[in-house]
């Protein structure tokens, strides 16, 4: 199946990527700036996967109960919430909120 | 006098006097770089749990998710990999996003080599365990051997518990059935919430997570699912390039292993 490809590939990225920290010798790699990119990509992915995982479906934007889990997740995170506590919160959020009619 | 070889192979520090009373090493069962690696191994590979069942949910197999888990083993790539086909994008915009954001493991690779300075095949069983939490596990102890215990007590703890949850997560998410009636579609929310909220100490990192969250919403009805994030990520390694900000922002564990260090 071509999913696999795709998982396969990524997976040898991965890992070339975790090695070349121990192969590369360290003066090719010291430059600060590729240390913040790599700090500021972390970031921007992430903030982009959540806003992505929340507003869209395909190619529109939506408002719908994963909203509810958005608002959910960050109050469990602001009071200090586990990660898997704080996932926990996001799926009740949404499944309360599509209880309550929300789409 | 003996020397005694840590799990790395880094000889301990032999005591100048020659005496017996040493401080360090300590003691395997004593050490506190193993009492952290342990906690850290069971956080961290519990919400393996999530990552199974959220795999399962955006439309990949079991053998799939064991897959992403046995051999890429990097968490927020993989939520990242799953997140971008759950949302309808190709194979190669879910591959891309993983490996963009698995670039920060080559920084943790040069610093670990640094710190524990693995030999021969050693190195290569180092890169896999070279995330995040062993990373940060390590470099929160000052001696070599325990920085050395740290490192590998973590990885290798969190490799197995991990893939043990994820494969438990995985069965849980084949039993459920549909995933929104369960509302997996707002925990995948909520996880990648919570995988970003640590890296958010300071402004910019915070205002740089704002943009790229906005470019993202503003591109999504122009382009194909998944490119979005691809734009973002573009956005962000001009914002760090051109940035005169703090160098570790955003090289934080998802799990803190020091957790009164780098309180909010």
């Amino acid at each position: 199946m071509n999913l696999w490809i795709w998982i396969l590939i990524a997976c040898g990225i991965s890992y070339l990527t975790k090695l070349a920290g121990y192969l590369v010798p360290a003066r090719l790699m010291e430059n600060p700036h590729m240390t913040r990119v790599a700090g500021t990509l972390t970031i921007g992915l992430l903030a982009s996967l959540t806003a992505v995982n929340t507003f869209s479906s395909g190619q529109s934007l939506v408002i719908d109960a994963r909203l509810a889990a958005l608002v959910a997740a960050g109050v469990a995170l602001w009071l200090r919430a586990p990660f898997l506590v704080v996932v926990l919160v996001g799926a009740g959020a949404a499944a309360l909120a599509r209880l309550l009619g929300a789409p | 006098m003996l020397t005694i070889f840590s799990i790395a192979g880094i000889p301990s520090e032999v005591n100048p006097i020659g005496g017996t009373a040493y401080a360090w090493p300590v003691e395997l069962s004593r050490s506190p770089a193993v009492r952290v690696g342990l906690s850290i191994a069971v956080a961290t590979g519990l919400y393996g749990v999530s990552f199974g069942a959220l795999s399962i949910a955006s439309g990949l197999d079991l053998l799939q998710t064991m897959a992403l888990s046995l051999l890429l083993f990097s968490g927020g790539s993989q939520f990242a990999f799953i997140g971008v086909v759950g949302g309808g994008g190709t194979g190669a915009a879910a591959m891309s996003a993983a490996s963009l954001l698995g670039i920060r493991n080559a920084v943790y690779g040069m610093q670990m080599n640094a710190m524990l300075r693995p030999r021969g095949l050693r190195r290569f069983a180092a890169a896999q365990v070279t995330i995040d939490e062993s990373t940060a596990t390590a470099t929160g102890q000052s001696e070599p051997q325990e920085q050395s215990r740290g490192f590998w007590v973590a990885g290798i703890g969190i490799y197995v518990l991990w893939n043990v949850f994820t494969l438990a997560g995985a069965l849980l998410g084949n039993a459920l059935g549909d995933p929104a009636q369960w509302g997996l579609d707002g925990a995948a929310v909520a996880a990648f919430l919570g995988l970003l909220w640590p890296r958010l100490k300071a402004r910019e990192p915070a205002a740089i997570a704002v943009v790229c969250a906005l470019v993202t919403l503003l591109t999504v009805p122009f382009v194909p699912a998944g490119i979005p994030i691809l734009v973002a990520a573009a956005v962000a390694a001009l914002a760090g390039w051109f940035s005169s900000g703090h160098p570790r922002e955003g090289l934080e564990p998802d799990v803190e292993p020091y957790p009164t260090e780098g309180h909010r």
